[in-house]
């Protein structure tokens, strides 16, 4: 390192050559040049864009997104009509790509654990079964799987004229989607949704002082009995106290189409399948990894402290596993947040078919769109990747 | 450091872009090319769809050939790049094609806001609405609550919005990439309706198993006049695509045909006909073309009314009247411009 | 008292030999009580499994195989034929667009040629004790020239094809293979910039690094395929297919940075100071000591983007380019075939599926083969 350091009296004379020649200057020189560079090339694209808008006659900038979008969208979580302004129908997009990868990320996490922990079953069949899920899913891509299943749906599915109502009414599956219940709330409903937030609260109360009796006195309290007694039983009594104010609609066929209920539409179904089925096929995998990473000492302890398969799985095993687990597991809940932006290969509205498609458009605002759907994604993901590793931080092991 | 250099190398590029503005013109890229970029459709059956051997054909296909034909002197040297609704317009803008010739509407929007120069008229046409006959409906009107389906980034998506608004009426839109999707999705009843230019219907019905089955409901809900459009502000080109538009359409009512084109040259009495062929006078030159480009133009693919029969016209699958298309003086909207 | 006295009495002079185990734990009927009907949940498990089996499989088989058409003018012949039966005819007649999409027929041996010079060319890169190995490295070096040469054609007097006409596995395979052979060595730049001393050069890797894997791939080919020419002055304008090759690429290469610097990060730091104590310069370190070590162990990484990266480029059918999944849209719009989506999208998913496995068991492959004894 200090090889070309001066040693002792005569000052060395600096030259130009050492710039790159002495460590101690190198990296300066180095990154100076980078910087350059840099800017040289954001310089010129700069310049480019400039150049090209102006040859085009166009201009940059947002207040095209406060003028009327002039179209409608068929899913909608807040209040929208074709009058409304181009940023309003952009929310309605964003809303729509997180409705669509908070309930992704949620049924991929069911679908991999069961998947992942049914393939290190020791159960030949099921082993091998769920071995052919994940390979056969995870080996084709996410898109054609989409399209797949919604072209399935489609053809496959009844026209509305021709649905069969089932389970006594509640589900209707059509080639335009599936019919749920939606919940109607009449006057006093407020008691029993109140009762029922109270019991859980009472749950979790009930939960900790199980615990602390556990670890002061050795006493196991009856857990899940009573969790489950809270759960249902004062609910369903103000339930009936009250005249059962909460009621079901059904969905029924008037006209074109059937109303009433919930309707959940082909593409976001469509969407939500696929998409939990391929991320779920990833995680069962990085939970059979984080499983089979605890090394066999651990549960052979449990075994011989006396604890049976069940509680070492979820005692011994799960605990540390997860640690393992999860850092993976958030990455692939991005990766179905990104691919959820496929969402414009079967006509879901998210924020990419919004603001990146029919806004885009019909404004021919190319650069300012892509700009903010960009951004967007970004805030997205470093969101989700920021809220889950102080997550991890909080599990991680603590290290001397 | 950074702070004080990346305003100078801002203000530095800014002023370089400030003093180079002008950029060649689409006619000396076309040439020097030697080929003609064209945006098409990517399926669209009579307007631009590819045969069984990959060659495009349609009545939007067949424009880019006489252009080509014009600049060039050949209608082969063309490039088609397939688009969608929702790819065209950034095609064009960005300058991977030099014109778009795909069913697209002139509307105030699109000519001054996006920037655009539409050459004219090819197509006059309008949105209309085709359901299944067994479905019992005869009017637009009754169509409240019904599922549509409708292809994003058009303009029928804005005219449905407004048709439904102004009656009061609800619907479903299921919005749609292509015009393949959209018929795959009405066919299996995803959808109850399917809307787009009354032209289009008419050719994705030619297309169906069983054409009689669907009908067109009698409401046209909106004008479209349809035609290929430029950049803006390369008027050069802009009058090109213009003249070569209006070239066939006299033809057709001078009696011009890609077969007696040379004959007439030759041996035509009409003076604006000899004018149109070049035969005199040099007015080809004044749009930087060669003084006999209407006849390569005409030559490559026929004038407009045969364009028109090839393609859409009532021997062909689509089978489509030529309606407000046809000629002036035969009581249509076509008339062009005055030759000389 | 007396009895223990007895019992001592008998002293066994040889082993006693051994039974064989109860006949309910060996063989079959052993290995299925064991595997399938241990407990009551199991049991339930394994019957539903079965079952599951049992009403799917024969329908599958039956689809696919036994009662599907192979050959047949149009949808409604390939029905007359059977109802039950997928409809293969269609992959049958459009076969040709699916592998090369538009490419002029008469030239078709040409990207063939390439393909089968890709598998020469690849195979020493992939399989060390193949014989002959050294030459074949260098037809390695001379393969992107001559695949360039062959697919678009245009110099040293061979027919050239625009690129539009690419299309089918044909643009999957330039797209990917592309894209895998430059990502990897921007990846490792990257990679080695973003684990570096200088503040400057880190911070931009790890600017460019976040904002690729933070949007969707979607956008990307969005960017390349509208915004990409605002960028350039406009008489650079180079064609769609290339843009977007360039995108796939900095998109993967984002993606292998993160998995070599795994590799980096992995290698214990007496590597580094080993190296360091050597007197080895930066460049002569990590090409010596630590990449080789870093990069074996993100081998499966790699891999793993590299089949990311190959499925990803179906993304590409939604800016309109003809890839297997865009030249279904073309097939769909002929008459004939309409309504018939099923059979086109299975047969895409069967090609990517058997490239991508063939990729993830040559991963595995190299794990075991890579795996020096190291672990306990």
């Amino acid at each position: 390192m200090s090889v070309t350091t001066p040693i002792g009296g005569e000052e060395q004379r600096f030259s130009i050559g050492m710039l790159w020649t002495d460590t101690r200057y190198r990296s300066t020189t180095i990154q100076i040049i980078a910087l350059f560079l840099v800017m040289i090339a954001v310089g010129f694209f700069l310049q480019n864009i400039y150049l090209n808008l102006q040859a085009l006659g166009k201009d940059f900038r947002f207040d095209f997104l406060f003028d009327p979008a002039s179209y409608d969208i068929n899913q909608r979580l807040i209040e929208y009509d074709s009058q409304s302004p181009h940023w309003k129908a952009a929310v309605v997009g964003i809303l729509n790509t997180l409705l669509v990868a908070f309930l992704g990320c949620i049924t991929a996490t069911i679908i991999g654990v069961l998947a992942g922990v049914l393939r290190l079953s020791k159960n030949w069949v099921v082993a091998k079964l769920m071995t052919v899920y994940i390979e056969g899913v995870r080996n084709v891509p996410v898109l054609l799987q989409i399209l797949l299943l919604y072209s399935v749906f489609i053809e496959v599915l009844p026209k509305p004229k021709k649905a069969e109502p089932m389970l006594d009414g509640m589900l209707v599956a059509t080639n335009r989607g599936f019919y749920i219940p939606s919940m109607v709330l009449e006057s006093g409903a407020g008691v029993v949704l109140g009762v029922f937030a109270l019991s859980l609260i009472g749950i979790v109360f009930f939960r900790r002082h199980a615990r602390k009796v556990q670890e002061q006195t050795g006493k196991v309290l009856p857990v899940a009995l009573v969790s489950l007694g809270l759960f249902v039983l004062p609910a369903l009594l103000a339930f009936f106290a009250m005249g059962q104010p909460i009621g079901l609609e059904n969905p029924e066929l008037k006209g074109f189409n059937f109303k009433g209920g919930v309707h959940m539409r082909n593409s976001l179904v469509a969407l939500w399948l696929a998409l939990s089925i391929y991320t779920g096929a990833f995680i069962a995998e990085v939970v059979r990894a984080g499983i089979q990473a605890i090394s066999k000492g651990q549960s052979e302890a449990a075994f011989a402290l006396g604890l049976r398969p069940g509680r070492t799985m979820r005692l011994v095993i799960l605990p540390q596993a997860l640690r393992i687990i999860i850092p993976p597991t958030i990455s692939n809940f991005l990766n179905l947040t990104k691919n959820s932006s496929l969402a414009i290969a079967v006509g879901y509205m998210d924020a990419t078919g919004t603001l990146g498609g029919i806004t885009l458009n019909q404004t021919g605002r190319e650069m300012e769109c892509i700009l903010l759907l960009m951004a967007f994604y970004l805030i997205t993901s470093l969101t989700i990747s920021g809220v889950m590793n102080k997550y991890n931080d909080m599990v991680k092991l603590k290290e001397r | 450091m950074v702070k004080k250099i990346l305003p100078v190398a801002l203000g530095a590029a800014l002023g370089v872009a400030g003093i180079a503005g002008a950029q060649a013109g689409t006619l000396d890229d076309v040439k020097a090319r030697g080929e003609l970029h064209c945006a098409v459709s990517t399926g669209l059956a009579g307007f631009s769809y590819t045969d069984a051997d990959g060659e495009y054909q349609g009545f939007d296909v067949d424009y880019c050939r006489a252009l080509a034909a014009a600049v060039l002197g050949d209608g082969s040297k063309v490039k088609f790049t397939p688009t969608t609704g929702k790819t065209r317009f950034t095609a064009l803008a960005s300058g991977e094609v030099d014109v778009l010739s795909r069913n697209t509407t002139w509307t105030f929007s699109r000519d001054a806001d996006l920037k655009f120069t539409f050459a004219g008229v090819a197509y006059y046409d309008g949105q209309g609405f085709m359901v299944p006959k067994a479905l019992g409906v005869e009017s637009a009107l009754q169509l409240d609550g019904a599922t549509v389906c409708i292809q994003t980034g058009t303009t029928t998506e804005l005219n449905l919005a407004d048709f439904f608004r102004a009656n009061n009426m609800s619907y479903e839109p299921v919005p749609i990439e292509t015009n393949t999707e959209a018929r795959q999705n009405y066919l299996a009843e995803a959808c109850d309706v399917y809307t787009t230019d009354a032209s289009g219907l008419a050719a994705s019905r030619a297309t169906f198993e069983n054409p009689d089955d669907h009908i067109v409901l009698p409401e046209i809900i909106s004008k479209e006049p349809l035609g290929p459009l430029v950049r803006h502000g390369d008027e050069q080109w802009s009058d090109i695509a213009r003249w070569v538009l209006n070239a066939l359409v006299i033809a057709e009512e001078k009696g011009i045909t890609a077969a007696n084109a040379d004959d007439m040259a030759a041996n035509s009495k009409d003076p604006e006909v000899l004018r149109l062929l070049g035969t005199s006078g040099e007015l080809g030159a004044m749009i930087g073309l060669d003084k006999d480009y209407a006849l390569k133009a005409i030559k490559a693919g026929g004038n407009y009314g045969e364009i028109f029969e090839r393609n859409l016209g009532e021997n062909t699958k689509i089978g489509l009247a030529r309606g407000l298309n046809a000629q002036w003086t035969q009581g249509g909207l076509l008339y062009a411009q005055p030759y000389r | 008292m007396a009895e223990q006295k007895n019992a001592i009495a008998f002293v066994a002079r040889e082993e006693k030999p051994q039974l064989p185990a109860p006949a309910s734990t060996t063989g079959a009927v052993g290995w299925i009580r064991e595997n399938l009907f241990s407990s009551i949940p199991n049991m339930v498990l394994t019957l539903l499994s079965i079952y599951l089996v049992y009403v799917s499989l024969p329908g599958i088989i039956d689809w696919v195989f036994l009662k599907s058409v192979w050959t047949a003018n149009s949808l409604d012949e390939c029905r007359q034929i059977s109802r039950e039966g997928a409809c293969w005819a269609v992959v049958n007649e459009r076969f040709g667009q699916f592998m090369y999409g538009f490419y002029p027929q008469e030239l078709r041996w040409r990207p063939t040629l390439a393909f089968v010079l890709m598998l020469v060319a690849y195979a020493p890169l992939l399989f060390d004790k193949l014989p002959g190995r050294k030459a074949l490295l260098l037809l390695t070096l001379t393969f992107p020239l001559a695949a360039y040469a062959l697919l678009w054609g245009g110099i040293l007097g061979i027919e050239a094809v625009p690129s539009n006409k690419f299309g089918g596995f044909l643009l999957t395979l330039v797209i990917g293979v592309t894209g895998i052979s430059f990502s990897l060595p921007l990846g490792i730049l990257l990679a080695l910039g973003r684990s570096s001393d200088l503040p400057f050069i880190k911070v931009l890797c790890v600017t460019f690094i976040e904002f690729i894997r933070g949007v969707p791939l979607i956008t990307l080919l969005f960017v390349a395929s509208t915004l990409l020419n605002y960028f350039l002055p406009p008489s650079w304008s180079f064609d769609l297919i290339l843009r977007v090759i360039i995108m796939v690429t900095l998109f993967a290469s984002a993606y292998m940075a993160e998995v070599i610097r795994g590799g980096l990060a992995a290698l214990p730091k007496g590597q580094y100071e080993a190296a360091d104590a050597l007197g080895l310069g930066y460049w002569q370190s990590m090409y010596l000591i630590i990449l080789p070590q870093a990069l074996k162990i993100s081998i499966p990484g790699i891999v793993n983007t590299f089949i990311g990266l190959f499925k990803d480029t179906t993304l590409v059918s939604v800016i309109g380019l003809f890839d297997p999944l865009g030249i279904v849209q073309p097939i769909l719009a002929d008459s004939r075939w309409n309504g018939l989506v099923v059979e086109l999208y299975v047969f895409v998913a069967a090609f990517f599926f058997i490239f991508c496995f063939a990729m993830s068991r040559y991963s595995m492959y190299l794990e075991r083969k890579l795996s020096t004894g190291h672990d306990r």
